[in-house]
């Protein structure tokens, strides 16, 4: 990396304009996997920020150290071992909310954002960078499968963070909100290809909003130098 | 030749450092929480029994009086384990873990508890692979569909009552998810005959477990 980015950069392009999930599409066997409710896709999304700040902080002390032609091999120990330990440790003091992502937490091994981000971004930066980068970067997975597994919850079943308490405590049952009864979901939302055409749309709605601003940016260079655009 | 040899040793050594620190890592973490979780998963279960139990009645733990049976023709698995709850000794209902082998996306497990006259002290889906939003309402969180079976006994309704609408029963089946439902009551069902069939031999402390229910079974 020739100049190191700045703090700033770092957090957008994590949460947006990186944004693994909607960009990289990377990591998406998790992503399309366990967002069938938005209580799932936060508790996912929140474990695989965990593994991901940790992961990246690790692989950025143990860089120089790292000799290139087992780095790969290194990463998956290291990510391995810290999936291990959240799911260890979530049995042990959040038993509840592993009963509802249990079978879910192996997955963020394979969940190649954490080694993409291992090897592309915390094995060439300092620790302050490389943590914050894996902090932005979970988050911005986060946001994804919240809003993925919300908008799929929403139209399949009528519910919204539904069982939200086992993942945040007692005060987030106000957060839980539902259609009523007579809601007939439209199942498909929930099968495996309202994922994809969810996840789709999603891409397609941040495609749009970047369009958007791309125009809305060049509108505002023509009005402030129109000498230098019309010279283009 | 040398060089790259060392540079061989030295990355095989420098991966084989790493992989004993993940690994102990991992064991003292497991180590230190081991206990932690098995208590956990003891009171998970036990609370899931509380709710299918007369736990005023009962004054034992159900989860220490266990028994192993084979019954696989009506229990569905190869072994499955009995909890008894009792009061100052006397029996009061055993709490069975029957697998429905036929659910629509693979064996459903449940926990069924059946009181001593042989009426059903309730019925709770412990895992299930059923469809989201179909099969799945056989789940108390989503729907209080199996919370009909509280009550219900071989009598009530008759046996050949014991099936769902569609085939002319007494149990609801979902819109759009038949098989589901249909495979839990005969699961259901089949529990109850086999509580029936074996009697008081359920009870029986664990010492004279020998030649009892194990090898009772579907004959």
């Amino acid at each position: 990396m020739s100049a190191p980015q700045s703090y700033r950069r770092i957090l957008s392009a994590g949460l947006w304009s990186n944004n693994q999930s909607l960009v990289a599409l990377l990591g998406l066997c998790p992503l399309l996997a366990t967002t069938t409710s938005a209580t799932n896709g936060l508790g996912m999304g929140l474990a695989t920020t965990a593994v991901i700040t940790c992961s990246n902080g690790t692989v950025s002390l143990v860089r120089h150290l790292v000799r290139p032609e087992i780095r790969i091999p290194v990463f998956v120990l290291v990510i391995a071992s810290f999936v291990t330990l959240v799911e260890l440790i979530m049995q042990a003091f959040f038993y509840d909310l592993y009963q509802v992502l249990g079978l879910f937490i192996a997955l963020i091994v394979v969940n190649c954002i954490i080694i993409g981000r291992a090897e592309a971004f915390a094995s060439k930066n300092r620790l302050d960078r490389a943590l914050l980068d894996g902090f932005a970067v979970g988050l911005g997975a986060t946001l994804v499968l919240t809003t993925l597994g919300g908008l799929r919850e929403l139209v399949g079943q009528g519910t919204l963070f539904h069982q939200a308490d086992l993942l945040l405590g007692d005060w987030a049952k106000v957060l839980s909100l539902s259609l009523g009864k007579d809601f007939q979901g439209a199942l498909i939302a929930i099968l495996p290809p309202g994922a994809f055409i969810g996840l789709g749309l999603m891409i397609a709605l941040k495609n749009l909003f970047d369009q958007r601003a791309k125009r809305r940016a060049a509108a505002q260079v023509v009005v402030a130098a129109p000498t230098t655009v019309t010279a283009t | 030749m040398r060089t790259k040899l060392v540079s061989l040793l030295l990355s095989g050594g420098l991966l084989g450092a790493f992989a004993v620190i993940s690994v102990s890592l991992v064991a003292i973490t497991h180590d230190s929480v081991e206990a932690r979780i098995a208590d956990n998963q003891y009171l998970a279960m036990k609370r899931k029994l509380d709710t299918i139990l007369p736990t005023e009645q009962v004054n034992n733990d159900p989860l220490q009086d266990r028994l192993q049976v084979s019954a696989r023709q009506l229990l569905g698995a190869d072994f499955t384990q009995v909890y008894r709850a009792r009061h100052d000794g006397s029996p009061v209902a055993v709490v069975l873990e029957p697998v429905v082998p036929d659910g629509y996306a693979g064996p459903i497990k449940l926990l069924v508890s059946v009181l001593r006259d042989g009426t059903l002290g309730g019925v709770r889906v412990v895992s299930h692979h059923e469809t989201p939003g179909l099969g799945d309402k056989i789940e108390e969180s989503k729907s209080d569909w199996v919370l009909g079976f509280t009550g219900k006994s071989l009598t009530n309704p008759p046996l050949e009552k014991w099936a769902v609408r569609r085939d002319g029963g007494e149990f609801d089946q979902f819109t759009g998810a038949t098989i589901t439902p249909r495979s839990v009551v005969k699961a259901v069902r089949d529990t109850l005959l086999y509580v029936q069939q074996q009697g008081e031999a359920l009870y029986a402390p664990r010492e004279d477990q020998a030649g009892g229910p194990t090898s009772g079974g579907q004959g």
